[in-house]
Order: C-alpha cells, then structure tokens, then sequence
C-alpha cells in the first residue's frame, strides 16, 4: 500500500466496519503521524495530514489542543497554545476529521484529553466522531479504570478504543489494558511526556514483549521517536511507531511551507534514514 | 492527645460522582503504590504514633481555639473563636499534610520528593519536612507566584530545596501542578510527589484530608470545652480546599452545624477574573480528578485571579463538591477588597494577621457574624500567616 489518498469524492462513512485502524497498520514497521490540529491554523493542519498521508503515515492521530497538556513536553505544549490562540476546538477537530476522510481512507484517530470530551458529552462525542468518519479515540488521562461508559458508548458505534500502556504498568495493568483496547494498543517508551530523545529507552521492548502476552492487536510504539533510525529500530520489535513531537516541531519550524516538511520528515522516518 | 490518623476511614476514592483517577497510564502504579501504602501505613501503629508526635513536638499542635472578644463585640451577634493554624511550624496549616507524605516516602523508599505550591506555603512546608527527613526536595512554582510571594521563595531555598519557575499558562498554581506531574510521569519510579491539597488522583484528597483532619479533631473538643456545645457555623477559605476539609470533616456528621466555604471572589464576575467554582464552574476533569471546574464551552480551562495566590486555582478538591451538590456545605465567595478590608480588620482588633487566603474566611465572618444571636458561636478557621503577603499588603493597603 502506498498512497491512500482517493480523488474520489466523499462516500458517507458511519463507525469504521472491521477497524480500518487494524489493517492500516498491517504491514510492518507501520507508522503512526501525531498532529496539533490548528497549529498554525486548521487549513494547514488538513494540507499537512493529506501530506503525510501522501508520504507514507499509515494511521493520524489528530490532536485536539488543550490549556493544560500535563502529559506533553514543551513541544507539542507550545503547538497547543498556538493552537488556542485561535480557539481550536474539539468540535473544530471533528470537522476537520470529516474533510480529511473525504479525501482519504488512513486511520484516523481523535487524540484528547478528557475535558473537551466531556464538556461535549460523551454520547454526542461518539456519536460526531462516528458521523466524521473517524476510526477511533485515545484519550491521554482516561484510564481503564474510569472508562466503562466511554468504552460502551464507542463500541456501539464501532470506534476503536486505543488506550495507553507504560514500562511502569504492572502485567495485571497491561491485561485489563490490552483486553480494553481496539484497533491497537499504543506502548508509551519510557516514563516521561513527549518529546524527541536521542536514544530510544531500553523500556520499550520488554514493554512490547509483555503487552504481546495478553493481546493480537498490532502494538505502536510512541514518545521520544524522531529519525528513522529510531523508527527502524521500533519496528524490529513492534508493528508500528508514533511520532508526535517531531512532526509538531517540523510544522513550528517550517513556517510556510508546513505540509512539505511533515512529508519530507515522514519519507525519512520511513526510510529508515 | 487527638489523633488524626486514629479517626481515619476508608474511601474508595469517589465523593458521589466526583473524584476519581484520571492520570496518564504511567502515573497508574505509582498511585496504586501509594493508595496501598497509605493503607497500611493508617493502620499501623507506630506510623500513627510517629506522625502524631512530629504534629505535637515538630509543627506544634494542638493550634489554640482563640476567643475573638474585642472582633465579637464590634460585629455585635455571634461569638467569634478563631482556630489558629497560623501558629504552626512554617504558618500554615500545609504542615500537617506534609508530615504525613514525607512519613510515607520513607516508607516507599523514595528520596526524591516534588511539590507544587501557590502561596508558597505547601511549598515552604514541603522544604521543611525534606530537610528533617533529609530528603531531596524541588518545588514548582509560577513566576507570576514566585513574584507576589518571594518571601516564601526565599525561605524554601534557604531550607535547602531548588525552587523551579513556571512560565507556562497563567505561571500560577495551575502550570505550577502541570510542571510538577510532568516532572512526576518522568521520575515516577524514584520520585513521591507531595500534592498540596485535598485534589488530583486517588489517593492524595483522601488522603490530604486525613492528615489535615486533625483540625476538626481539635476543634471540636476545644469548643466543647470552652462552651459546652458544637458551633452554628464554622468557616474557611478554599482554594484546593485542604484547610476547609480539614477543619469541616470532623463535623460533617453534625447535620446541625453550619460548614462555610470561601472562595476567591477576585475582582469581578466574569470568567477569569476570580476563582469561585461554584459560582461560575461546571462539572469536568482536571489535574486527576473529577470535579467543579472553571471553563469555557469547549472544555479549556479559564484563567482564574485572586489576590491570594493561594486561592487562585479552577477547579476544587471533589469531596467540596460533593458537599456542595448534597447542601450539606455552602459555598459563598469574598472578592480581593473585601478580604484586604477583612485582614486589616483583624490584625487591628485582635492583633493576628492572617494569610489573605484566611482572610477570606475572616471576610464571610465579618458579614455573617452580626446577623447571628449572641448564643451563636461561629470558629473561622485561620488556616496560615499573613507573613508572606506583607509585598501584596504593602501594593494595596494605603498604610502610613
């Protein structure tokens, strides 16, 4: 699979049949791109997820801006106040979501905190996200625990729920985790918020190992993930890699020209380079 | 001598709806390793005794319950007690908590603490128990925090604990706990965060309202003593809602005795520029846990002011609002002039100045007391010094 982009225009999609998710990260090493949607704006956002797709990004994770991303690093912390400035919301998200499965059949994936999605209402955010032709959602502060409602609600509408699993999740945690998640499971690299590293933490793969124990999902591998050669080495052990603070950083850095550099950083992750 | 830990109970972690544990995955362990930790730690009698010990030979409890005469006369209606937690160790009721979290550290083996702090007190506190327990200590704290509360800056440092600006959002107690759980997530396996007040995850409002508990505890026997019955009304400041819970617990089962919370009433009514969450908040997820929260129609947190750095916080410990939702607390604001005023008023007729976070108690106090009969006994809780805000004082009181 190459370009998944289709000139063909929009084909109302409801909930994605047979977790389009799954099968965009078939083929090994996949690779899943993270955005700050509307920064700089959300006209841009669209253009440099197209191109990313375009590049080779197999699943998007669209980030939905919030005021307190306790979990991210200056990066993306700085993407989301760009974001603000401008009233980026959750609900402007979801429409971009839809104009982009327009034009293109990758997974999707709304990645939020939990508050925008409550003050939404959890049905009605199902519901929109399923109406967009969105995949599914990982939200960064809901823990399996809390999640029965979000998790039913989802299900109904065939929305994967992608949860997150870390080096410091006991096997106990990592069960109830893996059993809860669709689509895929996202491994967090080591303990920390995102941002690039410059060498990938040993955590990772004993991580992986132990998630395997407990699911047949594809497993991705996120934070700290920035050059190719990191991509590769993840994908010697897992299906799939995430990149956030990297892409986040290429868009802040490539004013005007945004979409071509999210390209370019997403052939080389690729590549392996 | 009254205990706080003897009269501790177990909950699940939910307040009616509120509460919760809404963290990042890589927190999860950590939390349930302090949840079980804590667990044990109540029921274990030499961690009682060693935790009330410090509070009497270390922080110096009991606090008094001090009969406000020359206060109770002027305002004409109730009789006025003030339970003086600006009489502890360090000024501030934040004390007894992190006694108890530092106890707990050593117990889990970690020696690296981190803490956020608004007025600085929690900050101040955690520097203090550090260094009796000689462990290492940073302290995150707003730069626009750091500014209007550099005395408290100051005293952290030279106890030996490294005090990290804030510079992002509102650079207030907020960004101040973003920063300390990003530190948190990064050196979870080595490191105990000390949260400050009665928020974030399961355990720390359960847990945060026990080890202030010892407040009520106190309290309730004082008045007794003193007046052979328990008080028509008790008040105190919220901002996270520590000292409130502390001193309101203990009375909770008295359907009889009135509880009064105060929140930050700022500088006026619109969104941003106060911080009273049962006036203009809504139910929503933040920094842990499930709450009161002050925020626009798309679920971002607003900006929130006070005069007291203390105070200026969105959101609210859960069991506050679960006391709120089911009546049996009330919660009412006072603006920044009216606690400036409040705080004058008692330095000048009962020579105690109280932090200006307390001061909004003593606010709520001067309005209320003089509609109520003389039979009437009401306790505001001055839950710390005014010390530290002698710079703000200074800006907004025309003195001399």
């Amino acid at each position: 699979m190459s370009v998944r982009t289709t000139a063909a225009p929009a084909v109302p999609i409801t909930g994605s049949p047979d977790h389009r998710i799954t099968r965009s990260l078939s083929h090994k090493p996949s690779l899943v791109v993270y955005v700050t949607c509307g920064d700089p704006d959300l006209a841009t956002t669209k253009q440099i997820v197209l191109s990313a797709i375009r590049a080779g990004a197999d699943v998007i994770e669209l980030g939905v801006p919030f005021s307190d991303p306790l979990a991210d690093g200056p990066v993306i912390q700085r993407a989301s106040e760009r974001a603000l400035k401008h009233g980026t919301s959750l609900r402007d998200v979801l429409g971009l979501a839809a104009e982009i499965r327009k034009e293109s059949d990758a997974g999707l994936v709304i990645f939020s905190y939990l508050n925008p999605v409550m003050r939404m209402g959890l049905e009605r955010f199902c519901d929109e996200a399923a109406k967009a032709g969105v995949d599914g959602a990982l939200i960064t502060d809901l823990t399996v625990e809390e999640a029965d409602e979000y998790r039913r609600l989802m299900a109904a509408r065939n929305l994967d729920t992608i949860f997150l699993a870390a080096p410091t999740s006991p096997d106990v945690r990592l069960k109830k985790i893996a059993q809860a998640c669709q689509g895929f499971v996202y491994a967090v690299s080591r303990t920390g918020v995102t941002g690039a590293q410059k060498q990938l933490a040993g955590d990772a793969g004993d991580l992986v190992k132990r998630i395997r124990k407990y699911t047949k999902l594809p497993v991705a591998v996120g934070f700290g993930i920035s050059t190719g050669a990191q991509f590769s080495q993840v994908g010697a052990f897992a299906d799939a890699a995430a990149v956030g603070s990297a892409i986040v950083q290429a868009v802040e850095q490539n004013p005007g020209r945004e979409a071509q550099a999210v390209a370019e950083l997403v052939a080389a992750l690729k590549s392996g380079a | 001598m009254a205990s706080a830990a003897r009269k501790i109970k177990s909950v699940p972690g939910r307040f009616g709806k509120y509460g919760g544990r809404y963290v990042p995955e890589t927190l999860m362990a950590a939390l349930e390793e302090l949840e079980r930790e804590y667990e044990r730690a109540r029921r274990d009698k030499k961690f009682r005794a060693e935790f009330e010990s410090l509070l009497k030979n270390y922080a110096g409890r009991p606090t008094a319950l001090f009969h406000a005469r020359r206060m109770s006369k002027e305002l004409g209606g109730a009789k006025i007690y003030l339970k003086r937690e600006d009489l502890l160790h360090t000024g501030a009721h934040k004390i007894n908590n992190c006694i108890g979290q530092a106890l707990l550290a050593v117990r889990m083996g970690k020696k690296r603490i981190i803490a956020e702090t608004g007025a600085g007190q929690h900050g101040v506190a955690s520097a203090t128990v550090c260094a009796l327990f000689g462990l290492e200590c940073v302290v995150y704290m707003g730069v626009e925090d750091m500014r209007r509360q550099e005395l408290n800056v100051f005293r952290m440092r030279l106890l030996g604990a490294e005090v990290r600006g804030v510079e992002s959002g509102s650079k207030t107690l907020k960004d101040a706990i973003n920063e300390a759980m990003r530190d948190w997530v990064t050196n979870v396996r080595t490191t105990h965060y000390l949260l400050g007040s009665v928020l974030g995850a399961h355990p720390y409002p359960t847990m945060v309202r026990d080890f202030h508990s010892v407040i009520g505890h106190e309290a309730r026997a004082q008045i007794l003593k003193a007046e052979g019955k328990l008080p028509t009304v008790i008040i105190a400041c919220v901002g996270g809602g520590s000292n409130a819970i502390g001193i309101f617990h203990e009375f909770i089962k008295d359907k009889r005795v009135k509880l009064i919370g105060v929140e930050a009433g700022g500088r006026g009514e619109k969104l941003g520029e106060h911080a009273a969450r049962f006036r203009g908040g809504s139910p929503g997820v933040l920094q842990g846990t499930f709450s009161y929260v002050l925020q626009d129609a798309a679920g971002q947190i607003a900006n929130t002011h006070s005069v007291s750095a203390g105070l200026d916080y969105p959101s609210i410990g859960p069991e506050h609002a679960a006391l709120a939702d089911s009546g049996r607390a009330e919660y009412v604001a006072a603006s920044d002039a009216e606690a400036l005023t409040a705080l004058t008023r008692l330095a000048q007729t009962e020579g105690i100045i109280a932090a200006l976070e307390s001061a909004h108690a003593v606010a709520e106090c001067i309005k209320r007391a003089p509609k109520m009969k003389k039979s009437d006994v009401l306790i505001v809780n001055i839950s710390g010094r005014g010390d530290k805000d002698i710079g703000i004082l200074r800006e907004n009181l025309k003195i001399g």
